[in-house]
C-alpha cells in the first residue's frame, strides 16, 4: 500500500469510525441490501476492499452512488461493522477530491418522478450535499 | 530467637561456575540468628539431604535455609528433608541463586552479591516464620448433581458405579434434558431416544442414586467436603410414591389447550401431564397455571379417575436438608429467544421455526408422528432453508459473541435426514463458515454435499419476506459467485444460538463459583482442570461450561464424575496451611475481605469479648475456613486494620525480605 | 553526596506471583536471558498479595524502582487476583507520582509462565529507565541508609 492510498484508507477509515477487521464475511450486508443488483460492488466487498486499500477502485465505481443509505446493512450486521457508513465517508472522500458535489441541488427537481420512494429523495438529500 | 541453618549448593557448576559458593555461606554465617552455614555440591543428592538431617539434629535448627534451585524445582524436596529430621516443614525457606543469579548473571563478583542478598532475604524470612501444621477436614461421602440432562445422568451413573451415593435435582418433572426431544444424534445418525431412555432408567432403578425432579437448589452453605443443601421440591399436586404413571388422569383432564412445553409449543397437552411416555420418574404432574381445580377450585376430575388416589390439590412446596462431599453442576442449555431477529420473521411466520423445533417435527413421538409436515397448513414443504448462525457469533448486542459449536452439525444432520426421507424437497444452507472438527464430523457435513446433494451457500440470509400465497422469500447473498439469490422456500429452519440456561446465574452466586460473562461456568484452568469449578468441592458437567456436544457432553460427564470419587474416596481432606488468618482482636467487622474473596471462605459470625470490668462485648468478627480458602492474599490487602494476614507469607515477613534486599 | 551515574546501580525490587511470573523469571533463567543483578525478586502467592504499603517501605528502605509481575488479566491463578492488583496498584502510584515519585519508577507488568524472554527484556527495559531517573531521593529515610 503506498502511502496516499493509507493516508486516504486511514481518513475513511477515521470518518468513518468503523473498523474493518471486526468483519467475519458472513455477507448479511449484502443479503440484505435492497440496491445488490444495481452496483458491481456489494456492501461486503466494500468492507474487505477497504480492508486491503482498494479505496480507488471504489471510487471509480458507480456503488458508491447506487447506495441508498438504508442502513439495513448497519442494522444487520452481526458484528456491527457498519458498510453504509463506511461508503458514507467514501463519498465524502471522492466529492473532497473532485471539489464539488456529483450533483448540484438545482439539478435535483428534474430528475424526480412519482415513483420515487420517499427515502430515496431523503437519502439523496443525504448523499449530493456533503 | 531462631536457630537458622544456611545450606549453599553448587549445583555442579551450575552455580559454583559464576557464584563463589564458599563467601556467600561465609558472608551468610553472619547474619542475626544464623549458627550454622556450609556449602556442597549437590544439596538435593541423599548425600546433601543428609548433611541438612545431621545439621538441624546436631545444632539444633529452628529454621533453614537452603540457597539453590527455584523453589518451584526442589521446595518440596527440602521440606520432606526437614520433616524427616524432625522440624516443622515450613520452617525451610529457599534462596533462588540458580534461576535467579548464576545462569542470568556472567559477572562472579555482581553474582555473589546477589546471591548474599537473596540469602540475607530467606534468612530474615525464615526469621519469622512458624510452624504450621496442615488442617484437616472430613469428607461427606454423598455428591450432588444439579440437572438430570445427559451430563448429569452419566455423572451420577459414573459415581454411583464407584459405590458413591448421588442425589441428582432437575427441575423439569422428568429428567432426561434436552436430550429427550432430539430426534436423531450425529455424525451416526441413532436415534437419540434409543441411547438416552436406557440411561434414564439405570438411573432410576440404580439403588445409590436418588432423583429429586420437579426440585430445584434453593441454598448452599459449606465447604468442600462437607456441603449443606436445600432442596426446593416444587408442588406437583401429585404424590410421587402412589402414582403410577398409568396416564388416566392425562386422559381425561378437561383442560386440553396447554400449549405442550415438551414439543416447543407445536402442539397441546392436558393440564395434568406426563411429559412423555419414556419419562422418568413416570409420575404426573399438574400445571397449576391451567388447572381449573386449582386456579377457581371447579374439576376434579383427575382426583376421580385416579385408582391410586395419588392426586393432592393441596400439596405444597416442600424442602429438604441434605449433606453432600462435592457438587457437580451439569444445568445445561437452552436456545436463545430469537425476537430481536425480525428479519427472520421468526415471529410473523409459524413456518420460520428453530432446530430445535424441528428435531419435535420430525421426531416419531413429535406433533406430526413423524411426518414433516410445515406447522401452518400442515402441507409436505418442498423448499426448506437452513440459516446458521442466528445469533452465534454476533457482536450486535442481540445475540452471543461466541460460537454455539454444535449448529453445523446438527444443520448438516437434518439436511440430509431431510433429503433422505422427501428426496423432492430441496435444501438450501446458507452459512458463513461450516466448523466441523470432530470425529467424522466434516466426513459427514461432506455427505451431505456430496451424497444427498444438499446445497450449501457460502453468504447469510438478508431477510426472510412471508408471501401472500404462504411461501417464505429467503433473500441472500452467494457470496462465492458474487450473486443475489432469492428463494421461494416453504420452510425456514433458523439455527438458534444456544445459553446456559437460566438458572445457572443464581445458581453460581449460590455456590460462589465464577462465571464469564456469558453465563458460562469458569474452570480451574481453561487447559489442565477443564472440569472443576475455581471453588473446591464444585465440578463442571456438559454445556454449563461452554457450548458442546453429545459426545463431548458425556467424556466431560465421566471427567467430572472421576474428580468427584477422587475425591470422595478420601476420608479426610488436608487443606493448604498457607491460608489467610484473622486476628480477632483486630477485626473490626466491616466485611471488606469477604467481598473480595474469589472463593468464599470468609465469614462473619457474632462473637463474645472480654470487656473492662467483666463485661461481655459482641463484635462481629472475620473467620477463614482453612479448608476453603485458597491462599491468594487478596482479603489481606483488602482489610483495612491489618487483622488478616497470610500464613508462610505474612506481612512482617514480606516486610522483612524488602528490608534485606534494600539494605 | 555526589552520585556519580555511570556507576549508579539502582535497587530494584520485583515482586513476582508464584504461578506466572515467578515461573517465567526461572523460565528466564533455564534460558539464561541476561538481565541485571540489580533486580531483586521476592515471590508472593499472587499478585493480589502485594499491600501498597510493602511498595511504600521499600522506597523508604532505598529502593529506586519497584515492579509488580503478575498473570495476565483473565489467566490468574485465583481467577480475579491481578485485577484487584490493577486496580490497587493504578492508586498507588498516581499517588506516588503526585508525592513525586516518577510514574516510571513503578510498573505493574503481566508475565505469563512462558513468557521467559519478555521477563527478561522488560527487566532489561526497566532497569534502564530507573538508572536514567538516578537516585531515589523522595521517599528515602535516610535513618534507614547505612
Amino acid at each position: 500500500m503506498d502511502r496516499e492510498t493509507n493516508r486516504v484508507r486511514e481518513q475513511v477509515l477515521r470518518m468513518s469510525g468503523v473498523n474493518v477487521l471486526k468483519c467475519m464475511r458472513c455477507g448479511k450486508c449484502s443479503g440484505t441490501c435492497p440496491s445488490y443488483e444495481e452496483m458491481d460492488y456489494h456492501p461486503h466487498e466494500f468492507v474487505y476492499m477497504v480492508e486491503k486499500g482498494e479505496i480507488d477502485k471504489l471510487m471509480a465505481s458507480e456503488s458508491v452512488y447506487k447506495c441508498l443509505t438504508c442502513f439495513a446493512c448497519v442494522e444487520r450486521c452481526p458484528r456491527g461493522v457498519e458498510p453504509a457508513k463506511l461508503i458514507e465517508a467514501v463519498r465524502l472522500e471522492m466529492v473532497r477530491k473532485q471539489g464539488q458535489n456529483r450533483l448540484k441541488p438545482d439539478r435535483i427537481p428534474a430528475l424526480l418522478d412519482e415513483e420515487l420512494p420517499q427515502q430515496a429523495i431523503v437519502t439523496a438529500m443525504r448523499k449530493y450535499t456533503k | 530467637m531462631q536457630r537458622i541453618g544456611v545450606f549453599v549448593c553448587h549445583c555442579g557448576t551450575n552455580i559454583a561456575g559464576t557464584v563463589d559458593v564458599k563467601a556467600v555461606a561465609e558472608a551468610l554465617k553472619s547474619e542475626p540468628g544464623v549458627v550454622f552455614s556450609t556449602e556442597y555440591q549437590y544439596m538435593c543428592s541423599e548425600a546433601g539431604q543428609n548433611i541438612i538431617k545431621n545439621a538441624i539434629r546436631e545444632h539444633q535448627l529452628t529454621g533453614v535455609v537452603i540457597c539453590s534451585c527455584s523453589p518451584r524445582m526442589h521446595e518440596a524436596t527440602f521440606r520432606k528433608t526437614a520433616s524427616a529430621a524432625g522440624l516443622n516443614p515450613y520452617m525451610v525457606e529457599i534462596a533462588n541463586i540458580r534461576e535467579q543469579v548464576s545462569w542470568i548473571h556472567k559477572d562472579m563478583k555482581a553474582g555473589t552479591e546477589k546471591a548474599i542478598i537473596l540469602g540475607r532475604a530467606a534468612i530474615a524470612k525464615v526469621s519469622l516464620n512458624a510452624p504450621l501444621i496442615p488442617g484437616e477436614s472430613p469428607v461427606v461421602k454423598r455428591a450432588l448433581v444439579i440437572g438430570g440432562g445427559i451430563a448429569g445422568i452419566q455423572t451420577a451413573l459414573d459415581i454411583a458405579d464407584a459405590g458413591f451415593e448421588v442425589d441428582i435435582v432437575e427441575k423439569e418433572p422428568t429428567i432426561g434434558g434436552k436430550m429427550t426431544q432430539l430426534d436423531k444424534t450425529f455424525p451416526t445418525l441413532d436415534c437419540a431416544a434409543c441411547i438416552l431412555t436406557p440411561k434414564m432408567v439405570d438411573c432410576a432403578q440404580n439403588e445409590k442414586i436418588r432423583i429429586y425432579s420437579y426440585s430445584e437448589v434453593s441454598e448452599v452453605k459449606g465447604f468442600v467436603g462437607n456441603f449443606t443443601v436445600t432442596i426446593k421440591k416444587k408442588a406437583r399436586y401429585v404424590d410421587e410414591l402412589k402414582c403410577t404413571g398409568c396416564g388416566e388422569c392425562t386422559e381425561k383432564c378437561p383442560q386440553k389447550k396447554v400449549p405442550n412445553a415438551f414439543n416447543l409449543g407445536l402442539d397441546n397437552r392436558r393440564a395434568i401431564y406426563i411429559p412423555f411416555a419414556q419419562a422418568v420418574p413416570k409420575v404426573a404432574t399438574i400445571d397449576a397455571d391451567y388447572c381449573n381445580m386449582l386456579k377457581n377450585g371447579k374439576c376434579g376430575v383427575c382426583a376421580k379417575v385416579c385408582g391410586a388416589g395419588a392426586i393432592d390439590y393441596k400439596q405444597k412446596d416442600s424442602f429438604i436438608e441434605e449433606r453432600y462431599g462435592a457438587i457437580v453442576v451439569a444445568t445445561g442449555f437452552n436456545p436463545i429467544k430469537l425476537d430481536a431477529y425480525e428479519e427472520y420473521g421468526y415471529k410473523q411466520s409459524k413456518d420460520v421455526i428453530t432446530s430445535l423445533e424441528l428435531e419435535r417435527l420430525m421426531n416419531a413421538a413429535g406433533p406430526n408422528g413423524g411426518t414433516l409436515l410445515r406447522p401452518s397448513d400442515k402441507t409436505h414443504p418442498h423448499t426448506i432453508v437452513f440459516v446458521q448462525c442466528v445469533g452465534s457469533r454476533c457482536d450486535d448486542g442481540k445475540g452471543k459473541s461466541y460460537c454455539s459449536k454444535i449448529c453445523c452439525m446438527y444443520t448438516a444432520k437434518h439436511a440430509m435426514l431431510i433429503r433422505e426421507k422427501y428426496p423432492d424437497t430441496e435444501v438450501y444452507v446458507f452459512y458463513i463458515d461450516v466448523r466441523t472438527p470432530g470425529k467424522n464430523f466434516d466426513e459427514f457435513y461432506r455427505r451431505a454435499v456430496e451424497e444427498y446433494g444438499v446445497h450449501y451457500i457460502k453468504g447469510m440470509v438478508g431477510k426472510v419476506a412471508p408471501q401472500p400465497d404462504g411461501k417464505l422469500l429467503v433473500q441472500g447473498s452467494d457470496l462465492l459467485a458474487d450473486e443475489q439469490l432469492r428463494v421461494e422456500a416453504d420452510l425456514v429452519v433458523l439455527a438458534a444460538a444456544i445459553e446456559p440456561d437460566k438458572t445457572a446465574r443464581s445458581l453460581g452466586t449460590m455456590l460462589t463459583a465464577s462465571m464469564d460473562t456469558n453465563d458460562f461456568f469458569t474452570e480451574a484452568h481453561p487447559k489442565l482442570r477443564p472440569v472443576e469449578s475455581p471453588t473446591a468441592g464444585i465440578f463442571l458437567s456438559g454445556v454449563c461450561q461452554g457450548p458442546k456436544d453429545i459426545p463431548e457432553t458425556v467424556s466431560q460427564a465421566g471427567a467430572a464424575a472421576s474428580k468427584v470419587i477422587g475425591l470422595l474416596a478420601k476420608d479426610k481432606l488436608t487443606c493448604n496451611p498457607c491460608v489467610a488468618h484473622s486476628d480477632e482482636m483486630l477485626c473490626n467487622g466491616c466485611s471488606a475481605c469477604e467481598k473480595v474473596c474469589p472463593y468464599g471462605a470468609i465469614t462473619y459470625s457474632d462473637k463474645e469479648f472480654r470487656g473492662p470490668n467483666r463485661t461481655t462485648l459482641i463484635r462481629r468478627v472475620a473467620s477463614v475456613n482453612d479448608a476453603v480458602c485458597q491462599g491468594c492474599g487478596a482479603c489481606t490487602v483488602a482489610c483495612p486494620s491489618g487483622a488478616m494476614d497470610l500464613k508462610g507469607f505474612s506481612n512482617s515477613q514480606i516486610m522483612a525480605e524488602v528490608d534485606a534486599i534494600c539494605k | 553526596m555526589q552520585v556519580n551515574n555511570t556507576e549508579f546501580k539502582p535497587k530494584i525490587v520485583a515482586f513476582c506471583c508464584n504461578w506466572c511470573s515467578y515461573a517465567g523469571a526461572d523460565l528466564a533463567g533455564t534460558n539464561r536471558l541476561q538481565y541485571p543483578a540489580d533486580v531483586k525478586i521476592i515471590r508472593v502467592p499472587c499478585s493480589c498479595r502485594v499491600n501498597p504499603i510493602f511498595i511504600l517501605r521499600a522506597f523508604q528502605r532505598g529502593a529506586d524502582g519497584v515492579i509488580l509481575c503478575g498473570c495476565h488479566p483473565g489467566d490468574c491463578h485465583y481467577t480475579t487476583g491481578n485485577y484487584y492488583a490493577r486496580r490497587r496498584m493504578t492508586l498507588l502510584f498516581s499517588m506516588l507520582d503526585y508525592l513525586g515519585i516518577e510514574k516510571e519508577r513503578t510498573r505493574v507488568e503481566w508475565v505469563s509462565a512462558a513468557e521467559g524472554a519478555k521477563f527478561a527484556a522488560t527487566m532489561n527495559e526497566f532497569v534502564q529507565t530507573v538508572t536514567k531517573l538516578g537516585r531515589n531521593r523522595k521517599l528515602e529515610d535516610l535513618r534507614c541508609r547505612k
